[in-house]
């Protein structure tokens, strides 16, 4: 917050816009992460609602890491494996007949939430190593504007996933094995792949860049760890993956909109626009909401939408 | 009520439902031994802040009464099909809704000034009560009807907008008594004004638990009534099980979403008005202190069914009354409650692939019996789309 308040008190109104943008990519880095991550547990055919607490795991493990061992790195590559951990719960349960994955995914952010609260204890008063930024700003700048334009090599990161997922989809082997297990498991199991197998990895490794999502919310911005740190930001990527109709590139801009929203209020707050401070706050979560209402239909079934999404265990 | 032809599948339930909770707890025991606690001794004092006592029986009793009532806002959609976890929302929605009905009854203004806080109008406090309870019920219920309708009409998922409603319900609240209806006097805690003593829902006589306990009872045994007993609740039941034979029958689909729906979230908005008229006094932020989430919890182990939820309410209650207790005693961290009810939650919902597993639950091959009619009051398995 810090770092938009330095941008608007030194631009006045004209800050506002600059800090949305700057939040783009700030606040969309763990978006971005996160629907990805939702995306490919999404096109192999199960939903994980849990990353929510996956993301808090990841938040608070990586700046854990970051604290002790000094290297924030680390940091990142912990929570991913952290976030590993809650995937392969989920994975494992999941798939188990009756078991409902909806169901799942609100166990694990009940239990995921606990696991990052009752560690992350320790961590809320002391300050960790972040990660380093790369300025996009010339040195001839405003500080103010300079401190808009630093950019997570995280995003960066984010930004080659989002199209090297999509030619994942499209032009590979693996790629056909979880596209055809999401859309028909029985053609899947014919052609010989495990159905289980396919699933389980794909949970995981979305769960790994959940977790990872959650790093850039404690190692970059806002760059502390709280019990408030991620609010609900694992569950809008659910419904972002259905504004984006499992398009990892659509996730993208996507993530880059719902960043977007999410500076509002801050930034306005700003300017002394205190009055509604709480519901500018709710920005993302009506944004969510609308798009929803917009975007999903009850006459067609969306389309890219994966084929077993939503069925029950065979 | 029973059916004694068909004791066996109740009783797997039963078994398979406990065995899950006793698993969770042994889970939750070894992660105690993890961190470095006592397991043993992490029970005892478990048990002992939340059953071992009457005076601490009656905390876990106070906090299973809200739980009761939470239930119903995921169990009632669920046996539609519907997965919503808008109970916090609701709650918080409600409670607001009571506190605001409150004020404006007792005092003719959300922010009374002085004099007419010296000076209430003097309506009956029965009169107020009521009005209040009504107020948090059409708060909460209009709540979960708009995602009942958002699912009927626009197909929109109801489990993520019920939680983003949460969330916004949220931000109403901390909005609204940080500002607009915010008390002065309130400094670290922004709270509306409170609702004065007399307006306030008693004990019950003899205890420190309050009257909401009834509530919560009377309605999950309303509820069981209504689901298993009338017509309305088979046409529900159907239209869970296949909807489009429901459609193909005639029912009236839609409007059973949007009944229970409202009705679901008019239970959690009497939770939020208990909260408020019987525990915290006004509206703040305390009134999001995981109801919602203990509510869902109780749905699911208690596979929906109402008259189990009174139990597992208890049970989930005495796990939130131990919270303070594992905090001073053992050191563990608040949020141990949460892992703990997270363990509990995997466990239960593992145990749904384990029916029919164990052959002495299996339904003796009937020969001079009738099939069972549709309306046994069995424990199926909710289908859940």
């Amino acid at each position: 917050m810090s770092a938009e308040t330095a941008t608007t008190e030194a631009l006045g109104w004209l800050g506002v816009p600059l800090a949305v943008i700057a939040g783009t990519m700030r606040g969309g880095t763990p978006f971005l992460f996160v629907s990805l991550g939702e995306c490919l547990t999404e096109k192999s055919g199960k939903i994980n609602l849990g990353l929510e607490g996956t993301l808090l795991t990841g938040a608070m493990s990586a700046y854990g890491i970051s604290l002790i061992t000094g290297s924030p790195w680390l940091g990142v590559l912990v929570a991913g494996l952290a976030g590993c951990f809650l995937g392969a719960i989920h994975g494992w349960l999941s798939q188990q007949l009756r078991v409902n994955d909806v169901a799942v995914g609100i166990a694990m952010i009940i239990f995921g939430s606990g696991i990052a609260f009752f560690f992350g204890k320790p961590f809320i008063q002391p300050s960790a190593p972040l990660l380093p930024t790369i300025n996009l700003g010339g040195a001839n700048l405003p500080p103010a504007l300079q401190a808009a334009l630093q950019i997570s090599p995280l995003f960066l990161l984010g930004l080659a996933i989002a199209p090297l997922m999509q030619w994942f989809f499209r032009s590979t082997r693996w790629g056909l094995f979880i596209r055809a297990v999401g859309d028909s498991p029985e053609a899947a199991r014919a052609m010989g792949v495990s159905i289980f197998k396919v699933r389980m990895l794909s949970i995981i490794a979305g769960s790994f860049l959940a977790g990872i999502g959650g790093a850039s919310l404690s190692l970059y911005y806002p760059g502390l760890w709280t019990e408030r740190i991620s609010s609900g930001q694992g569950l809008m990527a659910v419904a972002l993956v259905i504004f984006a109709r499992w398009n990892p590139i659509a996730c993208l801009w996507a993530s880059l909109l719902f960043g977007g929203a999410q500076a509002l209020g801050p930034a306005l707050q700003s300017v002394g626009v205190q009055e509604g401070y709480y519901l500018f706050n709710a920005a993302p979560y009506v944004l969510t909401l609308v798009i929803m209402i917009f975007t999903c239909s009850p006459q067609r079934s969306l389309v890219g939408a994966p084929g077993a999404l939503g069925k029950e265990n065979a | 009520m029973v059916n004694l032809q068909n004791w066996r599948r109740p009783l797997e339930s039963l078994v398979l439902s406990g065995g899950a909770i006793l698993v969770g707890l042994l889970l939750f025991g070894i992660f105690c031994a993890l961190v470095g606690a006592n397991p043993f001794a992490v029970y005892a004092s478990i048990w002992k802040a939340a059953f071992g006592q009457w005076s601490t029986f009656q905390n876990t009793l106070i906090r299973a009464a809200p739980l009761m009532l939470s239930f119903l806002c995921t169990a009632l959609p669920a046996r539609l099909g519907l997965v919503i976890i808008g109970n916090e929302g609701a709650l918080v929605i409600g409670g607001l809704g009571a506190v605001l009905m409150g004020l404006m009854l007792s005092y003719g203004n959300l922010v009374p000034s002085p004099e007419q806080l010296a000076e209430p109008l003097g309506m009956s406090p029965l009169v107020i009560q009521i009005a209040m309870a009504l107020a948090g019920m059409a708060a909460g219920g209009l709540w979960i009807m708009a995602v009942g309708a958002l699912r009927h009409y626009r197909a929109v998922n109801e489990t993520i907008s019920s939680l983003l409603l949460n969330y916004i319900a949220i931000a109403l609240l901390n909005h609204l008594v940080g500002g607009p209806i915010r008390d002065p006097a309130s400094l670290n805690k922004p709270s509306s004004f409170s609702l004065a003593e007399a307006v306030m829902l008693g004990n019950i006589p003899g205890t420190r638990v309050h009257w909401g306990l009834l509530y919560g009872i009377i309605a999950c045994i309303i509820s069981y009534i209504l689901i298993q007993r009338t017509t309305f609740g088979f046409s529900a039941r159907v239209a869970g099980g296949n909807i489009r034979a429901a459609r193909i029958a005639g029912l009236p689909v839609g409007k059973l979403t949007l009944i229970i729906c409202f009705l679901a979230g008019s239970c959690a908005g009497l939770a939020g008005m208990v909260e408020v008229a019987a525990v915290q006094g006004s509206a703040n932020e305390s009134l999001n202190v995981g109801y919602g989430y203990g509510g869902i919890l109780v749905a699911f182990a208690a596979r929906h069914n109402p008259l189990a939820a009174i139990l597992i309410s208890l049970l989930v209650g005495g796990i939130l009354a131990s919270g303070g207790i594992l905090q001073r005693t053992h050191n563990l961290p608040d949020a141990t409650v949460l892992i703990f009810q997270g363990l509990i939650f995997l466990c239960v919902l593992y145990s749904d692939s384990l029916y029919g597993r164990f052959g002495i639950f299996k339904e003796k091959p009937m020969t001079a019996q009738p099939p069972a009619p549709p309306t046994t009051p069995g424990q199926e398995p909710v289908v859940i789309s």
